[in-house]
């Protein structure tokens, strides 16, 4: 099985995870400011509540504001650890309490503002049109619906198996597939793509989507899906993450900080009944101060705009997960099953050597076969004139003669020119027989002959034989055009990155097994599936899963989505059949079948964006804890300022500098978290070790310095 | 219904088990090892015990106190280190003192045993070494630091009227090297030195 | 001349920790896997009525743990409470209710904490059918619960994680007892007593009186520092020369508390098939061990202090014969392993020095930690360390093959909570309710000050980690602690092993991910490095805040 599309374009090997190709304004003044009501609308506890470590910071935020209010009624703050607080001191808590709160919302607003805008997008596509459904359709008498009752009615009624007109110049009503007909279609609306493609009946290429322009020819459709759940109402639910559910990975990350949280509270609630034995204890503000210092805020704060922004990337690499849970299985796959055409070659052979047998000039060799091919309009047929030009042999504009085409009976191509020569050329047994009728084929000759196809088999290579009969029934066999699908620059590359990764390439094409061999090991991939059929491909799929493995595949057509459903990541081409489209979790608008290896890096950026910042988070802890412990009891027991290693001003201002830079880090981090981290194909121990060094290391270092850096301009503050 | 059933099951075996072990594990097994130790190891089984005369006056294991009754330390006798077992090397009641670092009753111990040895045997508190005036974590710690038992050997000299180098050497004959040159500390038998010393006579 | 005698005493220890590591460690992986029963185990299995050929799901072996447990702490109860008609109870009374439970609580929970004075409280009979019994089957429950959490994860697709009956039977046949016998010879041989001679009346050499007590010592020795148990057969444990006559046998008794937590990790790496991840764990408990020895020694050779510098050395509660190096040894091995046996007195340690014992137990008991808690324990922490750094390599997290996802974690973190929560609410609890604190601070408490507090936050980590040590000024034996320890050693013990079997049941049924590059790689030292890291983090963090009003605030001065 072999599905020849036409050359994708090449972008994908230039696209790259962190270079979005639509540029959106990421962190900028006016995304802020677009987001800041959304945050502050945010604020409300019951939807703070879903996110336990930021609800606990707004429940701290409450009770400080609570206290700060009531303190001058009750003769000013009260003494921490037997330190004095300055008056100002709980305010200063409070505010910047609701500060971390409303950072963490702004985060989560900023990462939605950016789905919003493309949902608008979209939505303007979804405004209803006039649909001309045909009310009787008979598919065998009359398949184009000319003679049909024809009854207009608004797309927003259609149902289910309508089947309706479209004419150039007017917007497909809804999804469907097309029964009758071909057209060129604009789809930018959804792919952002301007060239029109071409839809036609039949084939793998039949699927409309709602929304789009018809440029040209009238088709029939049948309608596929129910209103409200278009494609077009699915991505938009999906870019603007309202259906957005959590993930395996997310929902453990969130039990963990769940469960430190925990801790944490219990840590400060036993805090002063166990000061109270040694007359040291805190007052409230402090404990919250400390609290929120500990909780996991920073991970906590920008978890969701993690995996809202993760989504957001693949819509910019213009491909549609249908679930956050397939972006994240990405991330484990550990086989691809990539396509050999279009994927791994450019999709068509290329001549790319004119072989002659013993005894024949080469010129007429080349001469014959360019003739042969310059009517040829398919990939074959030119690469063979281009390559005969490149070689010296020009034939020229001038068409003498009938063109004979290429046909599945003769499996040949050629030319009849006016003289009565006849030019052929085609497959080897194709070519003898032709020969034979007239003539018989020596057998020096046929041996040549065999050996030079059987060696260009071999290779990978498709021959191509080429022949002559004269007019008066002299039939000559010149030699082979030797036609050969090539490997994509850089492919090889992007494997062995690949395999560093621990992400197997399996080829799937179906060539035989001599040619996918040559073809597998020139690409540089792990394995191949020749003479694959549909079922040979499921069965693959089984097999890996067997053995534990992840496997992601593409596809576009009907025959394909049994596979796609089969496996843990399955594309579908946007120009695939809807059936497709429905069987795999992620569709590609580009149809580019090498994204393959983008949607994998993204996947694994969304988990070490992740991963990252806990680590970031939790390392913090260790400053915070120097900052505010020393600060908490110093007052009772002078001998713990040895504990206050930062040498911070006074208790007050290092309970309020921790406070601040806990608040801070956050905004600061909110472009990591949209940007996700840099993701660098290199084994799982060098990408460890970075990443520990980086956010491990790094996070213990960072707070120490911020804080002290904090505590200098607070220490500046009248009474701290 | 059945999960009750399945539960009284696994109780019943849970019960079995558990008297069938205690047979095994807590009859059989102690009097196996009681019956090889009283044949083969009668002595340490028994517990080490020290005979002068034929009467047994203690275990070499275990420190007793040289005081008289109303628990001042017998000057004639090399005195063993603090104890906090009962009224003082109480062997049926052992224990630490488990007074910690900044305790005042046992900072005030400390100085007032450092300055009552310094007294009594005539030294510079300064030399009054820390196993003298600290109390052992068993109570009935049998030994003491070559050290204070040579610290003690003028005034033990004096109280029996023997010459300090005879003393002396006794006490050296019974300072216990660390067990494999490495492991602990080195000692000196309380117990074992006094029975040495009484030998002498005097 | 000082650091070679602790360098050499470290170095022999490990040398014979080294040269057990392999043999040990795969004789345990035979014991847990071989298909053959010994005679005597038919025998066994068809008294008790149980077929040892059929494998259980972990809900089934959670069962047997919990009903084989739960007879144990009403089997100790009742021999306890008819103490007075029991034979060679040497003429003591039966023991009061709470003290009855507390002690069959901490018992039965490999704890064994005292709240009494076993001289003046049990009798032979109980110590032997009763106590002695329950050091062997703890410390085979608790191997079996870490060896069926392993079964879990080298299994696949599996419904089954072993056999309750068989696992416990086998480790307390094949593994504990004939070391126990042996040991208990040796330490025999050293000067352990082993008698039925109740207490004799002696007249001293200078003519005192005085009573030498008599027991089965040695055989009750053996079992508590090879099963980590730690209950002493004597008021001051391991620090009676009765129980631990001379320096030797107080390293040979460190070696068996060492032995079966440092070679689970071969066992661990046998039955996965892969030593490597075997030595990643070892590596870590290591690194705490030696750490910990070492900071302890120096601390307590340093002597800071008022009354350790006073003295002149911080030889308060330390014995002659063991000196400061082979009591810290001790110390740091025995709070390290859950045993929480003592040859020093923890309490009287330098205020720094204490604070070591305390932290070696808030890391959760896993360095090595108990026999098969320590294991597990450490394998729960790598569960979370594989999940931080496994997000960090881009993939789902997967430990050897077993994939990280929201059950093993939600079990996991729920495991760690058990801890903390117990130790922070119970200390603050007998310091919060006003009753309670009267109580807690006019009986229970022995040294004032911070180090009252921190003889309480002692007792309430030691219980809740199962490791019985104490700072024993605290007279525990009242009411509120009696019943507050006891609740916290059962919950300390049973709440995370019921994690424990329900994570090994859901590893079992889970395929395997085949290992590829990009599997974060579990057996390097960067690993190894990030599970300390987590470990110190998660665990000992949370307690830095009580710390300070502890020990920290003591010996900061």
């Amino acid at each position: 099985m072999t599905t020849i599309t036409t050359a994708p374009p090449a972008r994908s090997e230039t696209s790259h995870p962190d270079t979005p190709r639509k540029t959106s304004d990421a962190f900028g003044a006016a995304a802020l400011g677009e987001a800041l009501p959304g945050a502050f609308r945010k604020l409300d506890p019951r939807r703070m509540w879903r996110n336990p470590v930021m609800f606990i910071v707004e429940v701290g935020a409450v009770l400080t504001t609570v206290i700060a209010i009531a303190e001058p009624f009750l003769g000013g703050p009260d003494a921490s650890g037997g330190s004095t607080i300055p008056a100002s001191f709980t305010w200063g808590i409070a505010i910047w309490l609701w500060l971390t709160v409303l950072f963490a919302n702004l985060a989560e607003s900023v990462a939605e503002g950016r789905g919003k805008a493309q949902a608008d997008s979209l939505r303007r596509t979804r405004t209803s049109t006039i649909a001309h459904r045909v009310t009787t359709y008979d598919e065998t008498a009359d398949p184009s619906a000319a003679e049909a009752e024809i009854s207009d009615l608004s797309s927003a009624e259609l149902g289910l198996g309508d089947v309706v007109v479209i004419t150039a110049g007017e917007l497909v009503p809804g999804d469907g597939d097309i029964v009758w007909g071909i057209a060129s279609i604009d789809e930018s609306a959804i792919t952002g793509e301007s060239a029109p493609v071409v839809r036609e009946s039949g084939g793998d290429r039949s699927a409309v989507t709602g929304g789009t322009r018809v440029l040209s020819d009238r088709i029939v459709v049948r309608i596929t899906s129910k209103p409200g759940e278009t494609f077009v109402d699915r991505m938009i639910t999906l870019v603007e993450g309202a259906s957005r559910q959590k993930t395996p990975n997310e929902i453990a990350l969130h039990v963990l900080l769940a469960s430190l949280s925990i801790i944490f509270v219990v840590v400060t609630l036993t805090i002063n009944p166990i000061a109270s034995s040694v007359g040291a204890e805190a007052s409230v503000p402090v404990l919250v101060a400390l609290l929120v210092c500990l909780i996991p805020t920073t991970i906590g704060a920008l978890l969701s705009a993690i995996g809202i922004a993760g989504m957001d990337r693949l819509v910019q690499h213009n491909v549609l997960a249908m679930s956050g849970r397939a972006v994240e299985a990405a991330g484990d796959v550990t086989t691809l099953l990539l396509d050999k055409t279009g994927t791994i070659t450019y999709g068509n052979r290329q001549a790319s050597a004119f072989v002659r047998l013993a005894g024949v000039d080469e010129q007429s060799l080349i001469r014959a076969a360019a003739l042969s091919s310059r009517a040829d309009p398919t990939p074959e047929g030119t690469s063979i004139v281009d390559l005969a030009t490149r070689q010296g042999i020009q034939v020229g504009e001038l068409t003498t003669g009938e063109v004979v085409p290429f046909t599945a009976q003769t499996r040949m191509s050629g030319l009849d020119q006016p003289d009565g020569t006849r030019i052929r050329k085609g497959a080897g047994s194709a070519v003898i027989a032709w020969i034979e009728q007239e003539t018989r084929v020596d057998d020096s000759v046929r041996a040549d002959l065999d050996e030079q196809i059987d060696r260009i088999s071999r290779s990978g290579g498709t021959p191509l034989v080429v022949a002559v009969l004269s007019p008066g029934g002299d039939g000559r066999i010149l030699g082979v055009v030797h036609l050969k699908d090539v490997v994509k620059d850089g492919l090889k590359e992007r494997f062995a990155e690949l395999r560093s990764m621990g992400i197997r390439t399996m080829m799937i094409t179906g060539d035989n097994p001599r040619t996918a061999q040559a073809i597998a090991a020139e690409a540089g991939v792990d394995g191949y599936l020749a003479e694959a059929t549909p079922e040979d491909k499921m069965e693959l799929i089984k097999k890996e899963q067997a053995g534990g493995k992840l496997v992601a595949m593409t596809g576009d057509g009907t025959n394909d989505a049994p596979a796609l459903a089969q496996a843990d990541v399955g594309v579908a081409m946007n120009t695939g059949t809807s059936a497709a489209k429905e069987a795999g979790n992620m569709v590609d608008l580009d149809s580019d079948p090498t994204k393959l290896i983008d949607i994998v890096a993204i996947g694994k950026q969304l988990l070490i964006t992740r991963g990252a910042l806990t680590t970031f988070s939790i390392a913090n802890d260790i400053a915070k804890y120097f900052a505010i412990i020393p600060a908490m009891f110093a007052g009772v027991f002078p001998g713990l300022t040895v504990l206050n290693i930062m040498g911070l001003h006074s208790p007050a201002s290092a309970v309020l500098s921790a406070i601040i830079f806990n608040a801070i880090v956050i905004i600061a981090l909110i472009p990591l978290a949209l940007r996700g981290v840099k993701y660098r194909p290199l084994s799982a121990s060098a990408v460890l070790s970075r990443n520990l060094l980086v956010y491990g290391l790094g996070g213990v270092i960072a707070p120490f310095i911020g804080i002290k850096l904090i505590d200098v301009v607070v220490s500046l503050i009248p009474g701290f | 219904m059945s999960a009750a059933r399945t539960h009284l099951r696994t109780a019943g075996v849970a019960v079995r088990s558990m008297l069938l072990l205690t047979a095994v594990l807590g009859v059989g097994y102690p009097l196996v090892i009681t019956g090889i130790g009283q044949v083969a190891l009668p002595n340490q089984a028994n517990g080490s015990t020290v005979s002068v005369d034929g009467e047994t006056i203690g275990s070499r294991l275990i420190g007793q106190s040289f005081s008289d009754a109303d628990g001042n330390p017998l000057p004639e006798w090399f005195q063993p280190r603090p104890s906090a077992a009962g009224d003082g090397y109480d062997a049926g009641a052992s224990s630490g003192s488990n007074l910690g670092p900044e305790n005042p009753d046992l900072i005030a111990a400390i100085e007032e045993r450092r300055a009552e040895i310094a007294d009594v045997n005539g030294v510079d508190p300064e030399e009054v070494p820390a196993d003298a005036v600290t109390a052992s974590s068993s109570g009935v710690d049998p030994h003491i630091s070559p050290e204070y038992a040579l610290l003690q050997v003028p005034r033990v000299a004096a109280e029996r009227g023997l010459t300090e180098a005879g003393v002396r050497s006794v006490v050296e004959a019974n300072i216990q090297d660390r067990d494999l040159g490495y492991l602990g500390e080195r000692t000196v038998n309380v117990l074992r030195l006094n029975v040495a010393l009484a030998a002498m006579g005097g | 001349m000082e650091i070679l005698f602790v360098v050499l005493q470290l170095g022999t220890l490990a040398l014979i920790l080294a040269l057990l590591y392999r043999p040990l460690g795969e004789y345990m992986a035979r014991i847990y896997t071989s298909k053959k029963h010994l005679a005597v185990e038919r025998g066994f299995y068809r008294l008790i009525g149980v077929d040892s050929a059929t494998e259980q799901t972990w809900q089934a072996y959670m069962r047997g743990v919990l009903w084989f447990s739960g007879i144990g702490v009403v089997v100790l109860y009742l021999l306890q409470r008819f103490q007075a008609v029991l034979p060679y109870s040497l003429g003591l009374p039966a023991v009061p209710e709470g003290l009855s439970f507390n002690t069959a609580a901490s018992f039965v929970t490999n704890t064994n904490w005292q709240s009494y004075s076993p001289e003046l409280t049990l009798g032979y009979t109980v110590q032997m059918a009763g106590l002695a019994v329950q050091n062997f089957v703890s410390a085979a429950v608790g191997i079996a619960v870490a060896i069926a959490l392993v079964r879990g994860i080298a299994r696949s697709r599996a419904a089954t994680i072993g056999n309750f009956w068989v696992d416990l039977t086998r480790g307390t046949l094949r593994l504990l007892l004939p070391i126990s016998v042996l040991s208990a010879l040796v330490l025999l041989a050293g000067g352990v007593i082993q008698n039925f001679n109740g207490f004799t009346e002696i007249t001293t050499l200078s003519g005192g009186a005085q009573t030498l007590p008599g027991g089965p010592v040695a055989s009750q020795e053996a079992i508590k520092n090879l099963g980590t148990n730690g209950g002493g057969f004597f008021n001051v444990n391991a620090s009676h020369p009765f129980e631990n006559p001379t320096a030797w046998t107080s390293l040979l008794q460190i070696v068996l508390m060492l032995m079966i937590p440092f070679s689970l990790p071969r066992t661990f790496g046998r039955l996965v098939g892969d030593d490597r991840q075997g030595y990643a764990i070892l590596a870590v408990m290591a690194t705490f061990y030696m750490a910990s020895a070492l900071i302890l020694t120096s601390l307590e050779r340093a002597g800071i202090g008022t009354a350790p510098e006073l003295a002149g050395g911080a030889l308060e509660g330390k014995e002659q014969r063991f000196g400061i190096f082979a009591s810290t040894l001790f110390g740091a091995t025995s709070t390290l392993t859950s045993t929480g046996a003592v040859n020093s007195m923890h309490d009287s340690y330098t205020a720094l020095g204490g604070m070591i014992p305390m932290l070696n137990m808030m890391l959760g008991e896993i360095a090595p930690g108990g026999v098969g808690s320590g294991l597990y324990g450490l394998l729960i922490l790598a569960i979370i360390a594989v999940f931080v750094a496994g997000l960090l390599v881009g993939r789902t997290p997967e430990y050897l093959g077993k994939k990280i996802g929201p059950t093993q974690i939600t079990l996991a973190s729920l495991y760690i909570l058990v801890m903390p929560i117990l130790v922070l609410t119970g200390t603050a609890l007998s310091f919060a309710i006003p009753g309670i604190r009267d109580d807690v601070e006019s009986t229970s408490i022995w040294n004032p000050g911070n180090h009252g507090l921190s003889e309480v936050l002692y007792a309430f980590t030691s219980a809740s980690n199962n490791n019985g040590s104490a700072f024993a000024g605290l007279t525990a034996n009242t009411p509120w602690l009696n019943t507050a320890l006891g609740l916290a050693v059962l919950f300390g013990r049973f709440i995370p092993i019921v994690f424990v079997l329900a994570l090994a049941g859901s590893f079992a049924i889970q395929d395997k991910v085949p290992v590829t590059a990009g599997t974060m790689p579990t057996h390097r030292p960067l690993f190894a490095g990030l599970l300390v890291g987590v470990t110190l983090i998660v665990t000992a963090l949370t307690f830095f805040p009580v710390l300070t009003l502890g020990p920290l605030a003591e010996g900061l001065l």
